[in-house]
């Protein structure tokens, strides 16, 4: 049995609450001195995303995403799609980000983000 | 279906891990197969601007699925326009780290190069906007790799704050396109313009916000103020030739800020209106009042580059703000121009730099080997880059002045009093860097360093930028067709054909 959402349906609440909570923190730490609080902040601001892409696509309970027989109320496959490519691209980026940190801590001795003072 | 348009993405996908793959350790042939790579390019390139100027725009359906639901490249004079401007100055970037050797300081250059292009053109060609920003992503992976290309401690630490800056552009490219996908239901930039001009006034709250978070975007890719931080700390410490092919790099997000704000969101759609354009003119003004006043105040040559880029786009979005056909042309006309004269910049501060210990504007540094010769060089370049006549910068500056004729008071002064600001610094870093060397310790020899093919690298630079002042009359109608066929979107639209099936 498909149903849509009820709207005041418990499920968008806590998504819309997630994607805001998870964002708050996320550039909260972006702000942060060092590197790591700030790799952090990346993962928690891609988390948020790829939960609004997915939500972009309307929330449907036990609507399948590909055509079945004797199925009427689809979910947006496409959205779905896309979250795919951005959970592998942010993945990607966080894992880049890391080691380069990691490069610039052993070349430099500290973790700061900021750059030393104009010479 | 013309199989060519894709080529500029395909051959530097398959020519990168060849080098990769098979000649990580063998300089010669990565050299041989980068370079022939990027001439290729521009061969095709070449030719597809030929192609686009023939009529319509053209449009490639990947995998021969009809858009929207496909993927697809489309090919107009302004893409086009991109790719030759791309392909030109890649290879002369490249032929210039190759003579000097800076793409030997660190592992595979020539393929991040490569890949550099391949985004670059990706992101001029394509027709998508999820496509758009998996370009922008494949420039930036090769830019992170190019940006730390050679290593050392100051270069590292700027690389972490550009990924850092730009994996946040990222995740807000995706805020703005889900919220975009959300309203319209398409992610096809053709049927974006189609959804979004017949959008019911319930969604105009939205799409707005949509809008502004999509400039937000490529403001922050074309160094707009205050968006704007990441630049000066990342041209500065790129490898030279890296940060003169980044010229190109700032222009992908005024490229897609043209794209967008003629094909989404024109002027006449009700849903945005005149936003775009007024959020853009006074971003424009302010960020080139803080290039000139960076240029004025910087304390090393590179610095003064770096700002010099800020201004340049400053000035290309108060042109593009305007959004009318003699305005638009006039940003593109300048574009080329800023781009060729700030990767000449970013390479003449290399000649200079690599004779000497750092590139001080503080105090004077010990005099070069054909110190003459570079001073002959960065006079010229300055003159370009400051809009002085008789160069190119000139030509486009009073082309901008002309289009922004109905806000003159604003627009004409901050363009004339910022143009002699930047004459200020260029001059006062000319004479610190040449006129005062003889004041410098003659103990702190110059380092000899064979010259004369990156000598001619620069030259090939400048008189591209003379070209372009000689023959600006066939530039500029080109330009100008570019600008009439980006605001007349029914054959760009039409070209998709839009739920249509694809013949093979």
């Amino acid at each position: 049995m498909t149903r849509p959402c009820r709207k005041g349906d418990t499920v968008e609440a806590l998504i819309a609450l997630a994607v805001g909570l998870m964002t708050a923190a996320g550039i909260y730490l972006m702000l942060r001195q060092r590197t790591f609080p700030v790799i952090l902040g990346l993962a928690l601001l891609s988390y948020a995303v790829n939960l609004f892409i997915f939500a972009s696509g309307r929330l449907l309970r036990n609507a399948p995403p590909i055509l079945t027989p004797g199925v009427t109320a689809y979910s947006d496959p496409l959205t779905q799609a896309l979250v795919l490519t951005a959970i592998v691209i942010s993945f990607a980026m966080t894992a880049l980000i890391v080691i380069m940190a990691l490069g610039a801590w052993l070349e430099t001795g500290d973790d700061r983000i900021d750059m030393d003072p104009d010479p | 279906m013309n199989h060519w348009i894709i080529a500029p993405v395909i051959l530097p996908a398959v020519l990168a891990p060849l080098i990769v793959l098979l000649m990580r350790n063998h300089l010669g042939p990565q050299r041989a197969v980068g370079l022939a790579g990027t001439a290729a390019l521009l061969c095709v390139a070449v030719g597809l601007m030929i192609l686009a100027g023939k009529g319509d725009p053209q449009v490639y359906h990947l995998g021969g699925w009809p858009a929207p639901f496909g993927i697809v490249l489309v090919l107009d004079r302004l893409a086009a326009l991109m790719l030759v401007l791309t392909a030109a100055l890649a290879l002369i970037v490249q032929v210039y780290a190759t003579v000097t050797g800076w793409d030997k300081r660190g592992q595979h250059f020539h393929a991040l190069f490569l890949f550099q292009q391949m985004g670059l053109n990706g992101a001029f060609l394509t027709g998508d906007a999820f496509n758009l920003f998996v370009f922008f992503e494949v420039l930036l992976i090769a830019s992170y790799g190019l940006m730390i290309h050679a290593g050392g401690r100051q270069r590292l630490r700027a690389g972490v704050q550009y990924v850092a800056f730009n994996l946040l552009g990222s995740t807000l490219f995706l805020f703005a396109l889900a919220t975009v996908y959300s309203v319209t239901g398409t992610l096809n930039m053709a049927d974006l313009g189609v959804k979004v001009a017949a959008l019911p006034e319930g969604d105009f709250a939205l799409i707005r916000v949509a809008a502004v978070l999509l400039l937000l975007v490529f403001a922050i890719k074309g160094a707009l103020v205050p968006l704007h931080f990441w630049l000066p700390a990342t041209y500065a410490n790129a490898p030279a030739p890296v940060a003169a092919l980044f010229a190109v790099m700032t222009k992908v997000g005024l490229y897609a800020t043209l794209r967008f704000g003629t094909l989404v969101f024109p002027p006449q759609t009700p849903a945005t209106g005149s936003m775009p354009g007024d959020l853009l003119l006074p971003a424009g003004l302010i960020t080139l009042i803080v290039g000139a006043a960076g240029v004025l105040g910087a304390g090393t040559f590179s610095r003064l580059s770096a700002f010099a880029a800020i201004a340049s786009m400053g000035t290309a979005f108060v042109a593009v703000s305007i959004f009318t056909v003699p305005a638009t042309a006039a940003a593109l006309y300048y574009v080329i121009h800023s781009t060729l004269a700030i990767a000449a910049l970013f390479l003449v501060c290399d000649l200079v730099s690599r004779q000497r210990d750092g590139d001080s504007l503080r105090h004077a540094l010990p005099p070069m080997a054909r110190g003459g010769m570079i001073a002959a060089l960065y006079l010229v370049t300055a003159i370009a880059v400051a809009g002085l006549p008789p160069l190119s910068g000139f030509l486009g500056k009073l082309m901008i002045l002309q289009a922004g004729r109905d806000s003159a008071a604003l627009i004409w002064t901050v363009i004339l009093v910022t143009s002699l600001v930047v004459i200020v610094g260029l001059s006062r870093a000319g004479s610190v860097m040449f006129w005062k060397a003889h004041e410098a310790s003659a103990d702190n020899r110059p380092r000899a360093v064979s010259e004369w093919p990156a000598v001619a690298c620069v030259t090939v630079l400048l008189l591209l930028l003379a070209a372009l002042s000689v023959f600006g009359q066939p530039v500029l109608e080109y330009t100008t067709a570019t600008a009439a066929q980006l605001y007349d979107t029914a054959p760009y639209i039409a070209a998709n054909a839009l739920g249509e099936q694809v013949a093979p």
